[in-house]
């Protein structure tokens, strides 16, 4: 043997975190590599931006409050609701991964498995926020204005990743549960679709029907995309701020360990 | 015994999924620095096996050590010394050969220099150089599976597992597979291979196991296995009676079979090259004259037939399932 072989001798917990690492930039050089799924990320945030706008624009605007224009009005919603189908990636990535052999490849190295899992949520997080920023952008050139200050914009940040993370290990959940792609894609259009739709995203809850608009108005989504809207539009921002944190950490605590155990329970 | 003589061992093997029984008691010991071969039809539980001694699968009774870790209570201690090589070629298909190889370095806990050597070493030695900088998805079936086994060889681990490193595989791939596995075992690694294959286990292992429907029902060396099964057999053709009944006569005791509607006789044949001569010697010298001759090699249906008295069973069992 030519090459002398060199072991890393750091802490256990450092290597997991290593892992973690060489896992993210495995998955990143998916998304990379992977080019029309590359295309959706910019194209499909557009494409919803624009057509929300000019279809739904003129009659909603009339339930809006006075000032406050329907595409400022969406901007919050329509980013919102994109990275919500953006965790699909995640959900796929990971449903992928199981069904071929890569996954048994892994699991027969001495790593920390669930760093595969975290490679793809990640990885997914670089990806949501270029879609944003490019949602932004388009938003900008059609009229989108916000009043927000920079602090405003760290906060938007912060939620918006924080949601984003934790939306992905709940799909991270429904990939390894999935039994196929198939299945991924039904299972997540199921899911995020009704609470996309059944929340703030397009209109104000209150045109809404009693149920419903209890439903819409306390789901967290809804708290998300209002904390966001209010810090972008300069409204008062209520509770929303506080909720949309606490219900992003809320589904981490349940969904990490959760998908742990499922994706070990799955993989032995 | 000798601790560390034996470098796998597994101690009555169970598995079943619900009441379909898998693995009913597998006994299984691999000296260091060799072969073994386990050999068995589609279902067997070969897979099954060597998913349980690679850690991927849970097992309900029996020990496995492999090293001397426990692989219920050292399943880690167990990974960090074998190498894998499944049926389905476990690469990442848009990682490029190269980026394949530098990832499960790292992920074996070799350092990021060390890891790129080793991938370019074992990037010249594999064949994959000019390929070393292409996703995966574009490479034949040779050179993934070529690449697969490179990315097992990573960290040299001391113990490899071979599942069925060439079902699937052109003739020519194959004896570059077998050339490649042979490299390995000149090295001193201690192996585990599947195989439908007779040949493959023939050629190859030092040990075999044969496994049907999850019992071993035969095990030895290649000899001793083919000395029970019987040996290769050449059969000749005639074109009449009168040349097949010289061509009986002449051979004597070494005809095994004679079939006169046919006009045909088999004869055994221990040294293929050396048998083969003599034979068609003896039939020259008077003057009988062939149609044709063809040699068989005992196939793992004779196996079947001998070891089981039944023919190579077509049940499926739920193979090594996620």
């Amino acid at each position: 043997m030519a090459v002398e072989l060199v072991f890393e001798k750091k802490p256990r917990i450092l290597l997991a975190v290593q892992d973690s690492f060489i896992m993210i930039k495995r998955s990143s050089t998916h998304i990379i590599r992977n080019t029309d799924q590359l295309l959706g990320t910019f194209f499909q945030p557009i494409m919803f931006l624009v057509l929300f706008a000019s279809v739904f624009g003129g009659a909603i605007s009339l339930a809006l409050p006075k000032g406050v224009t329907y595409l400022n009005f969406l901007m919050a919603g329509i980013i919102v609701q994109t990275v919500a189908f953006g965790s699909t990636t995640t959900a796929l990535a990971v449903c992928n991964d199981l069904q071929k052999g890569i996954v048994d490849r892994f699991r027969s190295l001495p790593m920390n498995n669930l760093a595969v899992v975290t490679g793809h949520i990640v990885s997914d997080l670089f990806r949501n926020t270029i879609s944003t920023i490019v949602m932004l952008l388009a938003g900008l050139v059609i009229g989108f204005r916000s009043s927000a200050s920079l602090l405003d914009w760290v906060a938007i940040t912060g939620i918006l990743l924080l949601f984003t993370f934790a939306f992905s290990w709940l799909a991270a959940i429904v990939g390894i549960f999935a039994k196929s792609v198939e299945a991924v894609q039904w299972l997540t259009f199921i899911i995020i679709f009704p609470l996309t739709f059944a929340s703030s995203a397009f209109t104000p809850p209150e045109v809404m029907g009693k149920y419903l608009r209890f439903f819409a108005s306390n789901q967290p989504i809804t708290h998300v995309i209002e904390a966001v809207r209010s810090l972008m539009l300069g409204m008062p921002v209520g509770n929303h701020v506080w909720l949309a944190v606490i219900w992003s950490i809320g589904i981490l605590a349940v969904a990490i360990p959760t998908a742990s155990l499922l994706y070990s329970r799955k993989t032995s | 015994m000798d601790k560390t003589k034996y470098v796998i061992q597994a101690k009555n093997l169970k598995k079943s999924y619900g009441a379909n029984k898998v693995l009913k008691g597998i006994n299984i010991n691999v000296e260091r620095g060799t072969m073994l071969a386990l050999l068995g039809p589609n279902g067997a539980g070969k897979t099954t096996t060597v998913r349980i001694l690679s850690t991927l699968l849970n097992f309900d009774s029996g020990t496995v050590k492999v090293e001397g870790h426990d692989i219920k209570t050292d399943a880690d201690k167990v990974r960090s010394v074998i190498g894998l090589t499944g049926q389905s070629a476990a690469v990442d298909e848009l990682l490029t050969g190269r980026e394949n190889l530098i990832m499960m370095g790292r992920l074996y806990r070799l350092t990021a220099k060390s890891g790129k050597a080793r991938a370019d070493e074992l990037l010249q030695e594999f064949d994959l150089v000019e390929a070393a900088n292409r996703p995966a998805k574009t490479y034949s079936g040779g050179m993934r599976r070529r690449l697969d086994l490179a990315v097992s060889l990573i960290a040299t681990p001391p113990v490899i597992f071979l599942d069925e490193p060439t079902t699937g595989l052109d003739p020519r791939s194959r004896l570059a597979m077998w050339e490649i596995i042979r490299k390995l075992m000149d090295r001193g690694t201690t192996i585990l291979l599947t195989t439908q294959y007779l040949e493959e286990a023939d050629q190859l292992a030092d040990q075999i196991v044969v496994i049907d429907g999850g019992k071993v029902i035969a095990e030895g060396t290649a000899k001793q296995l083919k000395s029970k099964i019987g040996n290769d057999r050449l059969e000749l053709n005639f074109a009449d009676t009168k040349n097949l009944e010289a061509a009986v006569k002449v051979l004597g005791k070494n005809v095994t079979e004679t079939d006169e509607k046919e006009y045909s006789v088999s004869v055994a044949i221990k040294d293929t090259n050396k048998d083969v001569r003599n034979t068609l010697d003896i039939l020259a010298k008077e003057k009988i004259a062939i149609t044709s001759m063809t040699v068989h090699k005992p196939t793992l249906d004779d196996v079947f037939l001998s070891l089981t008295g039944k023919q190579k069973p077509t049940k499926t069992t739920k193979k090594g399932a996620k």
